[in-house]
């Protein structure tokens, strides 16, 4: 039931327990204890809304950073992704095979703060090597969600 | 002209169907939520029609041999080896067809002689008995119940088999009662048939999207290969209605007949939705699976809501549709539906549609999201409680 139960709250999260156990074919306080069980094991990390970034009103600049860092003898790539996502502004961190080592997603009110935050503060971390950073200029699909998805062309009655 | 006088009889004698009127109805409602589609809300998995696309650009634009492409005649055939275990010669006894619709029409001309009986179990699907009526036929109703759960028993067939009865058609799983027959059910109307003339045209269109249960074919009963016109098609388990593709197995005597009708009729089946189905067969079964799972839960959800609401339901096996009950309303099938598309906004199918014995129920397809779901079931939950 887990692997369902994570894939139907993936799509949505705000589906009731009640909906969930229907859905199931379990009981409500089954699905109670199962996602209180996820939430304590830290498989559930939080609920988020999913959000198409070109809709929303504002200036604001998301980048996707590429780090090349120089693993620390004791705690490898540990100790410099920890310090990156310490800042508010990055989203989400990610220890990558190939041709850099990390990559760091970044949402900024403007495009100077990408750049500062980058050249003042990643930067300057002990160890990192080398900063490439992209702009994100479409949002096209998130989480699964497709923005543009297609519409429903069936008519209203068929047998 | 009088047009009455030239026409058809038989054609004029065909009942229109019993939707016709609602959407009349529905046309001046807005925002109107629907729950009357019997088709697949989700698209056509990607990789079939990436292959589609892919055939065109090849220029696969003419026609095809009259039964098929030869590898889509092998995969039906590997197909119902797979799931109903039956042998079928993909070169003799498989015809792939303009969708199920088409399958089912030309199974019955091949068989049915002006006053021949086929019987039909209702409710059902719509088509069967116009088309046995074209051919000179004469349908008997079979009456399935809700207390038998909308099967067919030897109870109710025996009676209506006569000795110009020529066939029999077994639509399950059911639309609109999504009625799934057991193995042991299949072995004890079999048992009625074997040793007769009785051909039995097994319309499996739904045979992918059973919950729970196994999906089993008539054809795969001891004996009754012989005796068996499987229907099947992409519609709905591959999400393909619109590419109006299906087939139809039989032994090789009844299949020729049938080829030589559809070779007549259509030609052959739409030469790009052929390619792109062998994708379909070849890769796209856990697809399949993916929806199916997804109906299966949408079933549950929409089970317990009208449940909560009150409503009557019997609990259905398979294909994408619930059939609740509406007599507590003491409204007959066409007022509840007309009432709760005036009053509420919600379209649902008069259980009447699929055959007299549907009326006092109503068939609800959860072939929708859930929350389109949720909003129309809270919907029928507050016209419920104005009516009653």
């Amino acid at each position: 039931m887990q692997d369902k139960l994570l894939k139907l709250l993936k799509q949505n999260a705000r589906l009731t327990n009640a909906e969930l156990a229907a859905m199931l074919g379990v009981l409500e306080s089954e699905v109670g204890d199962a996602v209180d069980k996820l939430e304590k094991s830290g498989v559930i990390q939080g609920y988020t809304a999913i959000i198409n970034e070109d809709k929303v009103d504002g200036d604001s600049v998301t980048a996707i950073i590429e780090v090349k860092v120089t693993p620390n003898e004791k705690y490898g790539y540990k100790n410099i992704a920890k310090i990156i996502a310490k800042f508010p502004e990055v989203e989400s961190v990610h220890l990558m095979s190939g041709g850099y080592d990390l990559s760091v997603i970044v949402k900024c009110d403007s495009l100077k703060k990408v750049g500062r935050l980058v050249d003042e503060q990643i930067s300057t971390i002990n160890g990192v090597l080398s900063i490439a950073t992209h702009f994100i200029i479409g949002h096209y699909k998130e989480m699964g969600v497709d923005f543009a998805p297609e519409e429903d062309e069936r008519g209203l009655y068929t047998v | 002209m009088n047009y009455n006088d030239i026409l058809s009889k038989k054609a004029q004698d065909i009942k229109p169907s019993g939707i016709r009127k609602f959407f009349d109805i529905a046309a001046g409602v807005p925002d109107i939520i629907s729950l009357s589609v019997g088709e697949p809300d989700f698209k056509t998995p990607w990789a079939i029609r990436r292959e589609a696309i892919r055939i065109l650009e090849k220029g696969k634009t003419t026609y095809t041999g009259n039964s098929g492409l030869a590898p889509l005649r092998n995969a039906a055939s590997e197909y119902f080896k797979r799931t109903i275990d039956t042998d079928y010669e993909p070169d003799t006894e498989v015809v792939v067809t303009v969708g199920g619709s088409e399958a089912i029409d030309i199974a019955i001309r091949a068989l049915v002689n002006p006053g021949d009986e086929v019987i039909i179990p209702e409710p059902c699907f719509v088509s069967y008995s116009p088309i046995v009526e074209l051919t000179g036929g004469i349908p008997r109703v079979a009456e399935t119940r809700m207390k038998d759960s909308f099967k067919l028993n030897p109870d109710i067939l025996k009676p209506l088999i006569t000795p110009n009865t020529k066939a029999l058609i077994l639509n399950f799983p059911n639309n609109p009662t999504g009625a799934v027959m057991r193995r042991h059910e299949l072995e004890a109307i079999a048992e009625l048939l074997r040793g007769t003339d009785i051909i039995v045209i097994s319309d499996e269109i739904y045979s992918e999207l059973t919950y729970g249960v196994p999906h089993v074919s008539i054809a795969q009963l001891d004996g009754m290969r012989e005796r068996t016109i499987v229907v099947n098609g992409f519609s709905k388990a591959f999400a393909m209605t619109g590419w109006r593709l299906g087939f139809v197995a039989a032994p090789e005597p009844i299949a020729e007949q049938i080829l030589k009708i559809h070779q007549y009729a259509i030609m052959c089946s739409p030469t790009v939705s052929q390619y792109a189905a062998i994708t379909a067969l070849n890769d796209c079964i856990a697809e399949v699976r993916e929806m199916a799972e997804e109906y299966d839960m949408r079933r549950r959800l929409v089970l317990k809501s009208l449940e909560e609401i009150g409503l009557d339901c019997f609990t259905p096996e398979g294909a994408f549709y619930v059939f609740p009950s509406i007599k507590q309303t003491g409204l007959t099938s066409q007022e509840f539906c007309t009432r709760l598309i005036k009053e509420k906004s919600v379209a649902v199918v008069p259980g009447d549609a699929f055959g007299e014995c549907g009326e006092g129920y109503v068939r609800i397809s959860y072939a929708y999201s859930i929350k389109h779901l949720t909003t129309a079931i809270k919907r029928i939950g507050e016209f419920l409680e104005e009516i009653i």
